[in-house]
């Protein structure tokens, strides 16, 4: 499974939001686009996804132009959860994760064997099997992100895209999804693109950063070369230190000016 | 965001698959016995058990008669137009992912209603079989309108419901115009009780216009619940799961459209029979499109059939348009759904 792009011109009608971008995404690894807002991030994701159309260029999905594939198709080998996504009232986590079989099944061979077993098996990676037939409305909000993931796995695809999985999340089911994303990735060799806000959470989680500025891609390549002082700065608009994370040895990166920190100290 | 009202009614507990069943035979067996009973009941009085044998036809005299001849066609229309409007409800609270969206609140109905009007008045001599198929072409112009005025940005629960009063307006100021040109008197009073929705003298004949297209568009509805609970999910994530969006929400549109068109143009413009029905449903069996619309269906028929009957007892020898007692019924439930449902801010 590869997935790139080529001389991508991506926007909504009036000026294009990215002009002339291409990319390719390592298989079997974890790629996180990051950037500051309006950065062009999440509207790659979607044209990678083809949940948006290009203006101009093509997304590959194993050398094919993805707008020329049918949408099951593309759904039986790329998945996308967009950000924020809102379940219907009273649907259980068992028919939500269901409906990640929709591109698996035919008019006339609905629900079968094999369904039901990748409906167990996204249950159990999400580790959400004893909620599935609570009301998806009435979970807290990581075990609702979990659900939304269960269906994106339920279609069992190499690849996985991610718009901002954590958004709206505390810090510890934050943490909680992104081990499940990289556990995703290393147990099963899962493709996985996300868009992340947190530049500390991409450096810890990301084999490949992808950083835009303006619709176009400033910086590409594992966290290490990437999370550089002269990057963050050109990137974001603001000037960091770089220090070790004290957990993986990676880069780990403060903001480098506060009031609160006057040169003669504080108590 | 476009979730628009979600609702909270009863502190209901996890509505799931496993109760479905036992709800189905539930609601049916209840739409049975209303069935049976509210034939009975009437100036002339049949008990239970003999309009049973009645429709099984085990039994002749006047009784009988009044059950089979009289009771019984004008009941079965009132099942017909309440499935229609319950499944139209369904289908377009699932797309525009809006508790709100009825036939009768967002002007789909008033539209139907019109284009019938219109074409009784101009048309006189067009037979009754012919009626659901204009009011279908005046429903689809409808949510073709509401669709490009509401739908593009999101269907927030206002927004809906703003376009949905314009149109009706728009569609009642047609009825209205096409009525006062009526000089027959009887004529036109006719037209003002279908206005308010009736099933008050239907008989046969419309029982062969509005069934057949129940009976074609309920399957065709169910062959597309899939990609109905997809759309349910929001675009984006239909799409994710390999959904052809636009095409899925075109076609269940105009089966929307159909199904309320062709239960309007029997019984006019009843209301809240397609804003209720779903709800209750939802309440019910929960929020997979599948069982919801069978019970939705179900429930729609029983409180057709209630209302129904309520108009005919109620002041007789009055029979009361069965659309008053719905909206006596439903308008307060409607308040009550924007008082305590937690609308969305946008």
């Amino acid at each position: 499974m590869t997935l790139g792009a080529r001389d991508l011109v991506l926007g909504y009608g009036g000026a294009p939001v990215i002009e002339g971008l291409s990319l390719q995404i390592a298989s079997g690894r974890i790629t996180v686009l990051v950037g500051a807002n309006a950065s062009g991030k999440s509207t790659l994701l979607r044209a990678l996804g083809r949940l948006l159309r290009p203006e101009a260029g093509e997304v590959l999905l194993d050398g094919k132009a993805i707008a020329t594939l049918s949408t099951r198709e593309v759904a039986r080998r790329l998945a996308i959860l967009p950000q924020g996504p809102v379940a219907p009232e009273a649907l259980t986590v068992r028919q939500l994760v269901a409906q990640g079989r929709y591109a698996h099944q035919r008019l006339l061979r609905r629900w079968s064997a094999e369904d039901e077993a990748a409906l167990a098996s996204a249950l159990e990676a999400t580790d959400i099997g004893d909620l599935a037939s609570r009301p998806v409305d009435q979970l807290s909000g990581g075990q609702r992100q979990r659900a939304w993931i269960a269906m994106a796995l339920a279609q069992q695809t190499d690849l996985l895209l991610l718009d901002e999985p954590t958004t709206y999340l505390d810090l510890a089911h934050q943490v909680s999804i992104l081990e499940l994303v990289a556990e995703l990735n290393v147990r099963d060799g899962r493709t996985i693109v996300m868009v992340l806000h947190d530049l500390n959470q991409a450096a810890r989680y990301a084999d490949q950063i992808v950083a835009l500025r303006k619709g176009a891609i400033v910086a590409a390549g594992p966290a290490a070369e990437i999370i550089t002082e002269a990057t963050v700065r050109t990137v974001f608009d603001v000037d960091v230190r770089i220090i070790d994370d004290p957990v993986t040895g990676g880069p780990l990166c403060v903001p480098a000016t506060t009031v609160r920190a006057s040169p003669a100290g504080r108590c | 965001m476009i979730s628009g009202l979600r609702l909270r009614l009863l502190p209901a507990p996890a509505p799931g698959a496993a109760r479905t069943p036992l709800v189905l035979v539930t609601t049916a067996l209840v739409g049975l016995a209303t069935f049976v009973v509210t034939l009975g009941l009437g100036e002339v009085s049949v008990a239970p058990a003999d309009v049973v044998r009645a429709l099984i036809g085990q039994a002749d005299g006047d009784g009988a008669f009044v059950v089979t001849e009289l009771r019984m066609p004008r009941a079965l229309v009132a099942c017909c137009v309440g499935a229609g409007l319950a499944a139209a409800g369904v289908v377009l609270q699932g797309l525009t992912r809006n508790a709100l969206a009825a036939p009768e609140l967002v002007g789909v109905s008033a539209g139907a209603h019109a284009a019938a009007v219109v074409v009784i008045v101009l048309l006189p001599d067009l037979p009754t079989s012919v009626l659901p198929a204009c009011a279908f072409a005046g429903a689809l112009a409808t949510s073709g309108l509401v669709y490009g005025l509401s739908w593009r940005r999101g269907t927030s629960g206002s927004r809906l419901l703003l376009v949905g009063i314009a149109v009706t307006t728009v569609g009642y100021a047609i009825v209205l115009g096409v009525i006062s040109t009526v000089e027959d008197l009887i004529h036109a009073s006719q037209l003002v009780t279908f206005m308010a929705g009736s099933v008050y003298g239907r008989g046969w004949p419309e029982l062969g216009a509005v069934f057949p297209w129940l009976a074609l568009l309920l399957p065709l509805v169910a062959l597309s619940i899939r990609e109905l609970d997809a759309l349910a999910l929001g675009d984006p994530v239909a799409r994710g799961l390999g959904v052809r969006v636009e095409a899925a929400r075109l076609r269940l549109l105009v089966l929307a459209a159909g199904l309320a068109g062709s239960a309007v143009a029997v019984a006019g413009p009843v209301g809240f029979v397609g804003l209720m029905s779903p709800h209750i449903a939802r309440r019910l069996v929960g929020g997979a499109h599948g069982p919801l619309l069978a019970t939705s269906v179900l429930l729609g028929a029983t409180i057709m059939l209630l209302a129904d009957a309520l108009a005919r007892l109620a002041f007789a020898p009055i029979d009361v348009p069965v659309g008053v007692v719905t909206a006596v019924v439903g308008a307060p439930y409607l308040l009550w759904l924007l008082v305590r449902g937690r609308t969305n801010p946008e």
